[in-house]
C-alpha cells in the first residue's frame, strides 16, 4: 500500500516534468509574448525604462513620492506609460513613481472595493491620487467630495479645455457647476461590418451605399432576413444592440431612488427576442467566445456595434487569422485586417467612456495637472494616440487636424471612419440619461433578459429576477 | 449429507466470489478515472494555448509560453503578482495553521488538565459554538471588520484561527487518550512552570494531532473563497486571483488565457496535492478518528 | 498542597484567555451583530461615496421587527427558493455520494472479497476533497462553457445551448463536483464505522449461509446507523454553506434563473448594501444550523447507548 501510494506521487512528480519538458521543447514556437493580454494591443512596445518607475509594492512608500493611480483594466496604463511617459515633466517626476491599483470592473466590485478605500482615505497614509471611473457610474462620483475640482483645485483652465467635446465636460459636472473629471476619449458608436458578406449578400460594400440600407431598424431587419437566406447572422448575439436603446433612453434607470424600465430598454428586450426567435443572431453573450469567432472574416456574422474603443481593443486582434502572439503582423491579408468597414449604422449612440478624477485628498496635485494636461489636452498627444491605438480622442483640434490630413485606417479598407464619428460624437447628449446606479442595473438586466431569450421563462419572470438581484445590490432603490 | 451442501455451496460461493470481486475492481477503477480525469484535464490545459476548443488527452506545446505569459507584467497589472497571491495564500494558510493548532491545543490542555469552577461552562461553550458556520455571522463580521478598519488586511483571515472550536476538540480527543495527567504531575514535581510543562513536555506528545490538525487548517485556509472575498479588496489570495481569471473568460476574452489560467490552478492544487500524497496515511486515518470519537 | 491546586486553577483561565479573547472579537460579536441587523432596518446606499463622512450613506432607521425576514422570505430574499436550490445542489451531489460510499465501505471491510490496493484508492478517492473548490469550479467552467473544451465535444458548436446554460445542467454540474469532492470522505467514515463492529457477527452470518446482501441489510445498515445519521446530517449542515462551486458555474446571480443560487450566494451579493435583510437569512441559516446541530448531537448521543443495546443481545 505504501508503495503504491509513493508510485502515485512519483507517477504525479513524472507528469509534471512531463509537461515541463513537452513545453521547453517547443517553446520557441509557442512564445506567447507578454502583450498578449495587453488591452491596447497595438501598444506592445512600452518603453521598458518606464517599468522601473513603476512601483508594485505599496509597502512603506512615502506617499508623496507615490502617484497612486485606481482603475480596473490596464488601458489608461498602457496609453499613460506609452503617451505620456515620454513627455512628462521630468522635474515633477523626479524621485517620484507610479502605482496601478487595478480591480476587477465586473459585478460592481471596482466601486466597492474603491469606495472602500475612499472612506478609509482622510486616515490613511498612502493617498490615492487618480482613480478613474466609467459612464456607468460616473454621476456617482461626481456626486462626491471624493473628486477633485478639476479646476479650482488642480488647476486646469477652461482654455485647457476648450477642444474637449461638451458632453465629456456635462457628464462629470456637478450640481453646483464644479467640473470633477476630464476624459481622453469621447465614445460614438458606429456599426462595423464584414465588406465580403456585403458584397455578397447586398452586393456592394461602399459604407454609404450599406448605410443607406441599415438607416433604420426596418430596413436593418430586412437586410437581417437577406443574411439569413444565406446562413449569416446579422449580429453576433443578445446585447449588441443594448447600448444603441440603451443610450437612447428618455429618463435614467434611476430617480429618487425608484427604478423604471425605460420603453427604449423595453424596445431593446422585443427586438432581441424577436431576432433570437427569428434565427438573426447567433445567441451568444457580449464577450463569449462564440461572440469572438463571429468576427473572424469568415465568422458567419454580419457586422458589430462598436465604439470607437471597439476596434483596436476587440475587433482587430479577433478579426486576425494569425495572432500577434503567433507572430502575426497588423497587416492586409490577415485574416480580416483591411475587410471590416464602418457606417452609422440605424440609431446614433455611444458606449462607455472612462475618464480621470483626482482624488479629493491627494497629495501629488501637479504631477495630477500634468497627467490631466498632457492626457487629455495636449493635441499633439490626442492626435498620436488616435494614429496609435485607433481611439476617438476626446479633441476636436487633433481629429480635425487628422481629417484634414487625409487620414485613412488601413483596418477598415483605407476609410476615414473619424469623420463618421465626429458627425455622430456631435449628437451625443447625455443630459437626463445616466444614474449613479447606471452599472448595477444594465448588468443584472442583461443577466436577467438572457434567461428570456434563451427561451427560460417569461418575460415577466426575467424582470422580476432583475428587481430582486438589482434591489439587493441597491438596497434604497424601489421598482 | 450435510458435507456434500457444504462443498456444492463453497463452489458456487468461489464464483460469485470471483464476480463480485471483478465488479468491485471495475467500479473501483471508474470512480479512480472520474476522480483523477479532471487534474489530467487541467494539467493537459495547462500545456496547451491561449484559447481551447476540443477536448485533448495528451500534453500540448504551451507550458513555456504559458509560463511566460503567467507571469508577464500584463499579466500581474491585471490580477496583482501571482508570486503575491501565492504569498498571501502562504501567509494565511501557514500562520492559520500554526496558531490554530497551537492554541486550540492550549485550550484544550487548560481543559484537559486544570480543574476550575467555570471548566464545565467553558467545555460546553466551546462545543455549543462549534457548529455555529462563520458564514451564517459573516455580515456582522464583514460591517464589525469595517468598523474596525480592518477591511483589506490579513488579520482578520488569520488571527481568529486561534478560536477553532473543532481544531480544540480534537485535540481533546487525543490528550483523553494519550496524555495522562501523571506526566503533568511528573514535570510538576521536577519544578516545571505551567507553562513550560505545556510547551517543552506536552506539545511533543501532541505531534501526530498537530499534523493531522496542522493539514486540515492548512488546506482548508489555502482554498477559502468566500472569506477572502469578504474581507479583501487589493490584496489576493489565489482564489481571488482564480475569481478575476473567470470573470475575464466572460469580461476580457482578449486577456483571457486559458492556458496560463490552467497552469496557475495546477500552480495552486501542486502543494497541497503534494504534501497530501505525503501523509495521506496519517491524514486518511485522521478524518475517520475525529469522526467515529465526534 | 491545596494552595497549589488553587494556582493550578488560574492557570485553567490564563490559558483559556487566547481563545475566549479571540472568539468574542471575531465571532462572538460578529455574531450578535447578525442578529442585531436582522432586527433593524439597515441599508447602505452605494450610489454615493464620501471621504469626509465615510458613514453617510449608511441608513439606520432602527428596529423595525420582523419586516427584514419578510422580505427575506416573501420578497427579493427568496429564501425558500434558495433554500431548495441549495437543498437540490446537495442532493444531486449526496445521494450518489452515500450509495457509492457504502458500496466502498462495505466492499473495503469485506474480510472475503480481501481488496487489495486498498491504501491507493482511498488515496485516490479522497484525494477530490482536498483540491481547492474554486478551481475544480473554474476548471468545470472552462470547460463546459459554450464553445469550451468539452462543450464542443458535446455538441457545442450547434445551435444547442451549452449544458451549462440549462438549469439542470448546470445544476448536475455542480452536483457532480460536490459528490466528487466529498464521497472519499464520507467511504472513509463508514468504513471506520464498519470496522468498529464485531467480526464475529460477520463470521456467525456467514456460517448462518446469509448472503452478502442479507448481512449488509440485516447486520451492517442497522450497526452504522448513528453513523450515518451523523453523515447525513453533518454533510447538510455542509451543504448549507454551499457557495465556491456554484458561484463559479454560475456566477452571484445563480444563472440560469436563479435556479443556481445558494443561501450564502446572497449573503455575498448583499453584503455591501442590503445588510438588514442578509442579517435576517443568516440568521435563518444559523437556526437551521442549531436543530441539525442539535440533531447531530441527540444522535451521537444514542450511538452509544444504541451500541451496547444492541451488543448485548449479540453476545447473549
Amino acid at each position: 500500500m505504501a508503495q503504491l501510494k509513493k508510485v502515485l506521487a512519483g507517477s504525479f512528480a513524472v507528469m509534471m516534468a512531463a509537461t515541463m519538458m513537452a513545453g521547453c521543447g517547443s517553446s520557441d514556437s509557442s512564445s506567447s509574448t507578454a502583450d498578449a493580454n495587453n488591452a491596447g494591443n497595438g501598444d506592445s512596445a512600452a518603453p521598458a525604462a518606464s517599468n522601473e518607475n513603476e512601483l508594485k509594492d505599496l509597502a512603506g512608500a512615502d506617499s508623496t513620492k507615490v502617484v497612486n493611480i485606481y482603475c480596473w483594466n490596464d488601458e489608461f496604463k498602457s496609453r499613460f506609460e506609452k503617451y505620456y511617459w515620454p513627455k512628462r515633466d521630468t522635474a515633477l517626476w523626479d524621485g517620484v513613481k507610479y502605482h496601478f491599483e487595478i480591480i476587477d470592473n465586473k459585478d460592481n466590485a471596482y466601486q466597492i472595493k474603491l469606495d472602500e478605500a475612499l472612506k478609509t482615505q482622510a486616515n490613511d497614509a498612502m493617498k490615492i491620487d487618480i482613480f478613474l471611473v466609467e459612464a456607468d457610474y460616473a454621476l456617482k462620483y461626481v456626486a462626491t467630495d471624493a473628486t477633485a475640482d478639476v479646476k479650482g483645485v488642480i488647476g486646469l483652465t477652461d482654455d485647457d479645455l476648450k477642444e474637449q467635446y461638451k458632453y465629456t465636460k456635462d457628464v462629470m459636472t456637478d450640481a453646483k457647476g464644479v467640473l470633477k473629471g476630464v476624459s481622453w476619449q469621447a465614445t460614438p458608436g458606429l456599426f462595423l461590418y464584414n465588406a465580403e458578406y456585403a458584397k455578397d449578400v447586398l452586393g456592394f460594400d461602399e459604407p454609404e451605399k450599406v448605410q443607406a440600407e441599415l438607416s433604420d431598424w426596418t430596413k436593418f431587419e430586412a437586410v437581417a432576413e437577406k443574411m439569413k437566406a444565406k446562413d449569416i447572422f446579422m449580429v453576433s448575439g443578445f446585447d449588441d444592440t443594448y447600448r444603441c436603446f440603451s443610450n437612447n433612453v428618455s429618463a435614467p434607470w434611476v430617480k429618487d431612488d425608484k427604478i423604471t424600465i425605460d420603453p427604449q430598454i423595453k424596445a431593446w428586450v422585443d427586438q432581441t427576442k424577436k431576432w433570437t426567435d427569428n434565427g438573426w443572431n447567433n445567441k451568444t453573450s457580449l464577450w463569449d467566445d462564440n461572440w469572438k469567432a463571429g468576427q473572424k472574416i469568415d465568422g458567419k456574422v454580419f457586422g458589430y456595434f462598436f465604439s470607437t474603443w471597439g476596434i483596436p481593443f476587440t475587433l482587430l486582434p479577433n478579426t486576425l487569422a494569425t495572432s500577434k502572439e503567433d507572430g502575426g503582423k497588423e497587416e492586409v491579408g490577415n485574416g480580416g485586417y483591411g475587410k471590416w468597414r464602418a457606417c452609422a449604422g440605424p440609431q446614433a449612440y455611444f458606449w462607455g467612456g472612462t475618464w480621470i478624477s483626482g482624488c479629493a485628498t491627494l497629495d501629488n496635485k501637479d504631477i495630477v495637472k500634468d497627467i490631466m494636461l498632457k492626457m487629455t489636452c495636449d493635441t499633439d498627444i490626442m492626435a498620436d494616440i488616435t494614429k496609435g491605438e485607433q481611439d476617438y480622442t476626446n479633441n476636436k483640434a487633433a481629429i480635425k487636424k487628422l481629417i484634414d490630413g487625409g487620414y485613412k485606417n488601413d483596418f477598415l479598407g483605407g476609410q476615414n471612419h473619424l469623420a463618421l464619428l465626429t458627425e455622430a460624437a456631435d449628437k451625443i447628449d447625455l443630459t437626463n440619461k445616466l444614474s449613479a446606479y447606471d452599472q448595477g442595473c444594465n448588468e443584472k438586466f442583461q443577466g436577467a433578459m438572457k434567461d428570456y431569450f434563451m427561451g427560460n421563462g417569461s418575460y415577466d419572470d426575467a424582470v422580476a429576477k432583475f428587481k430582486d438581484e438589482v434591489t439587493k445590490l441597491y438596497s434604497n432603490l424601489s421598482m | 449429507m450435510p458435507r456434500s451442501a457444504d462443498v456444492v455451496g463453497e463452489s458456487t460461493g468461489q464464483t460469485s466470489l470471483l464476480i463480485r470481486r471483478i465488479v468491485a475492481y471495475v467500479v473501483l477503477v471508474a470512480l479512480v478515472i472520474i476522480s483523477l480525469l479532471p487534474f489530467w484535464l487541467l494539467i493537459v490545459n495547462a500545456t496547451r494555448g491561449k484559447v481551447q476548443t476540443g477536448l485533448e488527452f495528451w500534453f500540448g506545446g504551451s507550458l513555456g509560453g504559458n509560463f511566460k505569459v503567467l507571469f508577464s507584467d500584463n499579466n500581474q497589472t491585471r490580477y496583482g503578482s501571482i508570486l503575491a497571491s501565492f504569498g498571501n495564500s502562504f501567509l494565511i494558510s501557514g500562520l492559520s495553521c500554526a496558531l490554530s493548532v497551537y492554541f486550540s491545543a492550549l485550550t484544550a490542555y487548560a481543559i484537559h488538565v486544570y480543574d476550575f469552577k467555570l471548566k464545565k461552562v467553558a467545555y460546553t461553550f466551546i462545543l455549543l459554538v462549534m457548529m455555529v458556520p462563520s458564514q451564517a455571522s459573516a455580515i456582522g463580521f464583514y460591517r464589525f471588520m469595517i468598523k474596525l478598519g480592518l477591511t483589506d488586511s490579513l488579520i482578520p483571515l488569520i488571527v481568529p484561527a486561534i478560536a477553532a472550536p473543532s481544531t480544540f476538540f480534537f485535540m481533546k480527543q487525543y490528550m483523553d487518550s494519550s496524555l495522562p495527567l501523571e506526566i503533568v504531575e511528573a514535570a510538576r514535581i521536577d519544578g516545571c512552570g505551567e507553562f513550560r510543562t505545556f510547551n517543552s513536555i506536552v506539545l511533543p506528545i501532541l505531534k501526530p494531532a498537530f499534523a493531522v490538525q496542522g493539514i486540515f487548517t492548512f488546506v482548508s485556509s489555502w482554498n477559502n473563497y468566500f472569506m477572502p472575498r469578504l474581507i479583501l479588496s487589493t490584496k489576493r489570495t489565489i482564489p481571488l486571483v482564480l475569481q478575476s481569471m473567470k470573470s475575464d473568460i466572460q469580461g476580457n476574452p482578449q486577456a483571457a488565457h486559458a492556458g496560463a489560467m490552467n497552469l496557475y490552478m495546477v500552480l495552486a492544487i501542486l502543494p497541497v496535492i503534494v504534501v497530501y500524497l505525503i501523509l495521506s496515511k496519517y491524514i486518511i486515518r485522521g478524518i475517520a478518528l475525529g469522526a467515529v470519537k465526534g | 498542597m491545596k494552595k497549589k491546586s488553587i494556582s493550578y486553577a488560574k492557570w485553567g483561565y490564563i490559558f483559556l484567555i487566547p481563545f475566549f479573547v479571540v472568539y468574542c472579537i471575531f465571532a462572538l460579536v460578529p455574531l450578535v451583530q447578525t442578529f442585531y441587523y436582522s432586527f433593524i432596518e439597515y441599508y447602505v446606499d452605494t450610489g454615493t461615496v464620501s471621504i469626509f463622512n465615510p458613514d453617510g450613506n449608511i441608513v439606520d432607521n432602527g428596529f423595525c421587527g420582523f419586516a427584514n425576514f419578510k422580505e427575506a422570505v416573501t420578497g427579493k430574499g427568496h429564501f425558500f427558493s434558495c433554500l431548495g436550490n441549495t437543498v437540490i445542489l446537495w442532493l444531486i451531489g449526496f445521494i450518489p455520494q452515500i450509495f457509492f460510499s457504502l458500496l466502498l465501505a462495505v466492499w473495503f471491510t469485506d474480510i472475503r472479497l480481501k481488496l487489495k490496493a486498498q491504501g491507493f484508492f482511498k488515496t485516490v478517492i479522497y484525494l477530490p476533497n482536498i483540491v481547492m473548490a474554486s478551481a475544480l469550479g473554474l476548471l468545470f467552467y472552462s470547460l463546459f462553457i459554450n464553445n469550451g473544451p468539452l462543450d464542443s465535444v458535446l455538441g457545442g458548436l450547434t445551435d444547442k445551448p451549452s449544458l451549462m446554460d440549462t438549469i439542470w445542467g448546470a445544476r448536475g454540474i455542480a452536483g457532480f463536483i460536490n459528490f466528487m469532492m466529498w464521497y472519499g470522505n464520507t467511504t472513509i467514515l463508514l468504513m471506520a464505522a464498519i470496522m468498529g463492529i464485531d467480526t464475529s457477527l460477520y463470521e456467525s452470518a456467514q456460517i448462518d449461509g446469509a448472503t452478502p446482501t442479507q448481512t449488509f441489510w440485516k447486520i451492517t445498515i442497522p450497526l452504522i446507523k448513528p453513523i450515518l445519521a451523523f453523515v447525513l446530517i453533518t454533510s447538510m449542515i455542509g451543504g448549507l454553506q454551499m457557495f465556491d462551486v456554484p458561484t463559479f458555474i454560475a456566477g452571484d446571480a445563480g444563472y440560469p434563473q436563479g435556479k443556481m443560487q445558494t443561501l450564502v450566494m446572497v449573503i455575498q451579493t448583499g453584503k455591501d448594501s442590503s445588510v438588514g435583510l442578509v442579517g435576517a437569512i443568516s440568521v435563518m441559516i444559523f437556526i437551521i444550523t442549531a436543530i441539525l446541530g442539535f440533531l447531530t448531537l441527540k444522535v451521537m448521543n444514542d450511538d452509544g447507548s444504541g451500541k451496547k443495546k444492541k451488543k448485548k443481545p449479540a453476545k447473549g
